[in-house]
C-alpha cells in the first residue's frame, strides 16, 4: 500500500509504518515506556529524513501515552503537583531543545550528537534494568527474598534550597529538583524524538525516591503533556511534522499498546524488565556500532 | 520602407539559416505532474519530430540529447569523516545551484557526439553540472564534493544519465522515457531537446513541466509551512483523540 507523505515528500509502504508504529505501540503497553527511541532510529532507516522521524514520533507517543494516562489517573496513580512542576520543566526543556537543535543542525553535528545520546542514554539506562531484573530473579530463585530498597531521593537532591510537600509521591523535596529532571527529558524529546520515559522512570525511582505507585503514571502525564509541547514546537520551528506519517504510525501505535497492556498484567515484572532492557541494550549497541563503522553514506545533501 | 527592408532581410537570414538547420517540435506527454495520495513517481514520455524549416522530413543522421532538470536550489553538501574511532561529519561545502533532479537521455554516449567543450557548455552529463561552488575550495576537493553529490542523487534516483535511452524512428520522430521518482520537488522542471550533428549543436528546443502538490497533499504541505500553530494543534488534537478512542474500543472487548 503505498502513501505518500507529503512533508517527508516520499512515497512509503503505509503497512510497513503501522506495523513499526505497532511494534512500539506494544512496548509501550507493554513496559510503560513511549517507544519513542525505537520510531525514530527505525525511521531514519527506512529513509524518512531525520527531522521528520523526530518530529512525527513525537505525536506517536503522545498517543500511545493518552490511554496509559487516564487508565492511571482513574486509578489515582498521577501524583498532578509533581506532574505539574515536570511538565513545566519539560515545556522549559523543550525550548532549550529547538534552540540546541538548530544550533547543532547549523555545525553539521546533530546526527552524531542524536547518536551519542542514543548510546549513551540507551546503554546506561539498558544496563541498569538488565542488571537489576537479573538480580531480582536470582533472589526470586534462591528463595531469599531481596532486600527492599529503601526508598530515599538522592542526597544531591536534599542540597537544594526551597521545600515543597508532594503527597502523593510521599515526597517533601525541592521542586527544582524535579524541574530539573524535567528540562532535562524536554530537550532529549526535543532532540531524540522520545518520550523520555525511560529516563524518567528510574529518574524518579532512585533520584527523587517517588512512592512506586505513581511513578509510572505520572510519567505518563509528564510524557503526554511534553510531547504535545514537542510537536508544536516543530510545527512552529522545523515546520517537520508530517500528519500522515503521523497518523500511520498512530494507528499501529495505540491498537499495540493496548494489546501489550494486556500482555503486561499476564507476565511477571521481573521477566517485562529483563526483556525491555535487551531490546534496549541491543538498540545502543547496534547505534554504538553505528558510529564506529564506515557509514553507507560518506555524504549527505542539506538543503537550504 | 524601410521596415519592409528589413523584414525582407530576416526572412532572407531565416531562409538561409533554415537551410541548412533542421528545427524540432518536442512533446511531453505530460506538462503538469500532480503530486496527490498514493503518488509513487511519474513516467514522461518526451518526444518530437526532426523537421526541416519547411515542415518537411530532415532526413539526415542527426542524434538527439534530452536534458530533463528540476528547480536549482542551493545546498551545503557534508562529508564524514573518522575522528576520533567515531564518524561524524567533518568538511562541508556550498553550491548555489544544484538541481534539485536532473536527467539525461542520448541517443548515442555523449562522448562519441561532441567534444568536452560543447558537452560542458550544454551541461550535457552529470559530469558537467554547473553547480557554482561557493568560497575558495581547492580543486580536488571541489571535484570530490561534486563527485559524492552526484553519485547520492544518482543512486536516489534523482541524478540520472541514460546514454543511448533516446530512440530515433525514421530520421524523423524521437522519444525518450525519463522515471521521476516520489521523493522529486515540486517546482517548474525545464525539458531541453537537442539535436546534434557532426559534433555540433544545430537545433534546440525547449518546454516545461510543472510538478506540483495536488489537493490533500497541497493542503498539508501549505498548512505545515503557513499555519504552523494550527497545524501542530490539529496534529496533537489528532493523536490525543486516536489513542483515546483506541482505549475506549479496547474497554469494551
Amino acid at each position: 500500500m503505498d502513501v505518500y507523505l507529503p512533508i517527508a515528500n516520499l512515497s512509503v509502504n503505509g503497512l510497513v509504518i503501522v506495523l513499526l508504529g505497532g511494534l512500539t505501540g506494544l512496548l509501550s503497553g507493554m513496559f510503560g515506556v513511549g517507544g519513542g527511541f525505537l520510531t525514530t532510529p527505525l525511521l531514519i532507516f527506512y529513509g524518512v529524513p531525520p527531522t521528520v522521524a523526530a518530529a512525527s514520533a513525537a505525536s506517536q507517543v503522545t498517543g500511545a501515552s493518552v490511554s496509559g494516562a487516564f487508565a492511571h489517573a482513574r486509578r489515582g496513580g498521577i501524583d498532578y503537583q509533581m506532574g505539574a512542576v515536570l511538565v513545566a520543566g519539560g515545556v522549559i526543556g523543550t525550548g532549550l531543545g529547538a534552540l540546541l537543535f538548530r544550533l547543532l543542525q547549523a555545525l553539521g553535528q546533530i546526527d552524531t550528537v542524536i547518536n551519542i545520546l542514543y548510546v549513551l542514554m540507551l546503554g546506561g539506562i539498558g544496563g541498569l534494568m538488565a542488571h537489576e531484573s537479573l538480580g531480582a530473579l536470582r533472589a526470586e530463585r534462591s528463595g531469599k527474598p531481596q532486600p527492599p530498597r529503601k526508598r530515599r531521593h538522592h542526597p544531591l537532591v536534599a542540597s537544594l534550597p526551597l521545600r515543597w510537600r508532594f503527597y502523593r509521591s510521599g515526597l517533601y523535596i525541592s521542586p527544582l529538583a524535579p524541574l530539573l529532571l524535567g528540562v532535562f527529558t524536554g530537550v532529549l524529546t526535543m532532540l531524540m524524538g522520545i518520550g523520555g520515559g525511560f529516563i524518567l522512570v528510574p529518574a524518579m525511582l532512585y533520584i527523587l525516591g517517588m512512592g512506586a505507585g505513581v511513578v509510572v503514571g505520572t510519567s505518563l502525564f509528564q510524557i503526554l503533556f511534553v510531547t504535545m509541547a514537542t510537536t508544536m514546537m516543530h510545527a512552529l520551528t522545523t515546520r517537520a511534522v508530517d500528519i500522515v506519517l503521523a497518523v500511520l504510525l498512530l494507528i499501529g501505535s495505540v491498537t499495540g499498546a493496548q494489546v501489550g497492556a494486556q500482555f503486561a498484567q499476564k507476565a511477571k515484572p521481573e521477566h517485562l524488565r529483563l526483556i525491555l532492557a535487551v531490546i534496549v541494550l541491543g538498540v545502543a549497541i547496534r547505534m554504538a556500532l553505528g558510529l564506529g563503522y564506515r557509514p553507507d553514506e560518506i555524504f549527505t545533501v542539506i538543503v537550504q | 520602407m524601410r521596415a519592409g527592408r528589413l523584414i525582407a532581410l530576416l526572412l532572407a537570414l531565416f531562409l538561409c539559416a533554415g537551410a541548412r538547420d533542421p528545427i524540432l517540435v518536442p512533446e511531453i506527454s505530460q506538462h503538469e505532474i500532480q503530486v496527490r495520495q498514493g503518488f509513487t513517481g511519474a513516467d514522461l514520455l518526451l518526444f518530437g519530430a526532426i523537421l526541416t524549416p519547411e515542415g518537411a522530413r530532415a532526413a539526415g543522421d542527426y542524434d538527439i540529447v534530452v536534458l530533463l532538470e528540476g528547480p536549482v536550489r542551493s545546498i551545503v553538501v557534508r562529508e564524514k569523516r573518522k575522528v576520533a574511532g567515531i564518524w561524524v561529519n567533518a568538511d562541508s561545502t556550498e553550491f548555489r545551484s544544484a538541481p534539485s533532479f536532473y536527467a539525461l537521455a542520448s541517443s548515442r554516449p555523449i562522448a562519441s557526439l561532441v567534444d568536452a567543450k560543447t558537452a560542458a557548455i550544454y551541461e550535457m552529463g552529470l559530469k558537467w553540472l554547473q553547480l557554482s561552488p561557493v568560497g575558495v575550495i581547492d580543486p580536488a576537493g571541489q571535484k570530490r564534493f561534486s563527485e559524492g553529490l552526484v553519485d547520492l542523487m544518482r543512486r536516489q534516483g534523482l541524478y540520472q544519465e541514460n546514454e543511448n535511452a533516446v530512440k530515433i524512428s525514421g530520421q524523423v520522430l524521437y522519444q525518450a522515457r525519463i522515471a521521476l521518482p516520489s521523493s522529486v520537488q515540486t517546482g517548474t522542471y525545464t525539458a531541453e531537446t537537442f539535436a546534434v550533428r557532426d559534433g555540433r549543436v544545430v537545433a534546440s528546443a525547449l518546454s516545461r513541466v510543472t510538478v506540483r502538490k495536488e489537493g490533500f497533499e497541497r493542503v498539508v504541505a501549505d498548512n505545515a509551512q503557513r499555519n504552523g500553530f494550527f497545524y501542530g494543534l490539529f496534529a496533537v488534537i489528532v493523536s490525543i483523540s486516536m489513542g483515546w478512542i483506541a482505549g475506549r474500543l479496547f474497554a469494551l472487548v
